[in-house]
C-alpha cells in the first residue's frame, strides 16, 4: 500500500477540472476510488462557495488542494496558506509554472516555495520536471513525494520519455507520482510499470467522452501497472526466443 | 472608504469589519479563506479585524481543479 507522510493511499489520485456537474463529480469518484481527490482555490466571486467540497466530504475522500497556475513562489505559499484555512489540510500539491503557455514547473521558484511551506508545517506534494536532481533538491528541503510530470498538463501525450521517471524513480526514495500528460489507461499502466507508486490522472477522466467509463479503465490500469511491476517483466532482448520447445517438432 | 475584493474595486461604509464584508460576498463561510493585504487571516479573527481604505482583500474557495 502507498503510504505518503505516514498515510496510507490507493494509488489512483484524480483532479477535478473540467467535470461539468456535481453529479459527474460524484460518480467519477466512485468509479475511479482515488486515493485522493484534488481541487483548485479560486476567488470566490469566480466560482461560488461550498458546494464542491460538500459533494467530496460527502463521499468521504481526503480533499488535495493545489497551487495550481501560481507563477511565482511569494503566490504558489499564500495560496498554500489560503487552502490550508479554507479547506483545514495542510497537505498542499505545489504547482509553481514557469509561463502560462507550456505550463512546465519554474524548477527555481519550486524548491523555494517548497522549503518555505515544509519550515510552516505543510506536508509539500510537488509538481515538477522528470528531472532526478530537481527531485533530490526537493526531497532535500523536505517534499514528502514527488510528482514530475510525463508531458505537459493536458496534453494526454502519456510519458514522453520513459527514462525520466525511472531516473526520478531511482534518486529518490519517497513515493513518486506521475503527474500531467496521462492520456489514456495504457499510460497510467505504463507509469506503475516504470515504478511509480501512484498516478495523477485529471483531464484524461474529465474531459474523456465517457468520464466515469475512463475513471474506472484507470483505476484497473493502476492497480494491472502495479501488478506487473511486482511480477518483474522480461528483459528485452535483440532477437528472438522461441516460447514453445524446439525439439519434437513434426516431420524434423 | 473604497478598498479592492478579488481584484474588483468595493464600496464599504466606514468602520466596516471584515465579517461585514464577508456576510455580503461569502455568506456561507464553510470552506472560505480571507487574505487581507497578502496574509492569512484566520477565521476565528474576522470580527475583530477592522477594513481600511484601499485594502486588498481576497476572498477563495475550493473550485475543481487538476
Amino acid at each position: 500500500m502507498l503510504e505518503v507522510a505516514g498515510v496510507q493511499l490507493a494509488p489512483l489520485w484524480l483532479g477535478t477540472g473540467g467535470l461539468t456537474s456535481l453529479e459527474t463529480v460524484r460518480r467519477v469518484v466512485e468509479a475511479a476510488r482515488p486515493g485522493l481527490v484534488t481541487v483548485s482555490v479560486r476567488r470566490t466571486s469566480d466560482t461560488g462557495t461550498g458546494s464542491l467540497l460538500a459533494t467530496l466530504r460527502d463521499l468521504g475522500v481526503q480533499v488535495l488542494p493545489n497551487t495550481a497556475g501560481c507563477l511565482g513562489a511569494q503566490e504558489a505559499v499564500l495560496t498554500a496558506e489560503l487552502a490550508r484555512e479554507a479547506l483545514g489540510t495542510d497537505w498542499v500539491k505545489l504547482e509553481v509554472i514557469g509561463d502560462e503557455v507550456s505550463l512546465l514547473p519554474d524548477v527555481v521558484e519550486l524548491v523555494e516555495a517548497a522549503e518555505t511551506l515544509v519550515a510552516r508545517g505543510f506536508t509539500v506534494l510537488p509538481y515538477t520536471t522528470g528531472d532526478p536532481v530537481v527531485a533530490r533538491r526537493l526531497v532535500d528541503v523536505g517534499c514528502a513525494a514527488v510528482m514530475p510530470l510525463g508531458s505537459p498538463i493536458g496534453s494526454g501525450r502519456g510519458i514522453a520519455d520513459p527514462h525520466t521517471i525511472e531516473a526520478v524513480r531511482a534518486a529518490v526514495d519517497v513515493p513518486v507520482v506521475l503527474d500531467a500528460g496521462i492520456g489514456t489507461a495504457s499510460e497510467a499502466a505504463h507509469a506503475m510499470e516504470l515504478g511509480c507508486d501512484a498516478v495523477l490522472v485529471a483531464t484524461a477522466v474529465t474531459r474523456a467522452e465517457d468520464p466515469v467509463a475512463m475513471a474506472r479503465a484507470m483505476s484497473l490500469a493502476v492497480e494491472s501497472g502495479q501488478l506487473a511491476r511486482r511480477a518483474g517483466r522480461i528483459p528485452r532482448r535483440e532477437t528472438a526466443r522461441a516460447s514453445s520447445p524446439m525439439r519434437g517438432r513434426v516431420g524434423r | 472608504m473604497r478598498l479592492s475584493v478579488n481584484g474588483r474595486p468595493h464600496e464599504l461604509p466606514e468602520g466596516t469589519a471584515l465579517t461585514g464584508l464577508l456576510e455580503t460576498v461569502a455568506p456561507d463561510p464553510r470552506g472560505v479563506a480571507v487574505a487581507l493585504n497578502g496574509s492569512v487571516v484566520r477565521a476565528a479573527e474576522w470580527p475583530a479585524i477592522p477594513l481600511r481604505e484601499g485594502d486588498l482583500v481576497e476572498v477563495v474557495t475550493a473550485h475543481q481543479g487538476g
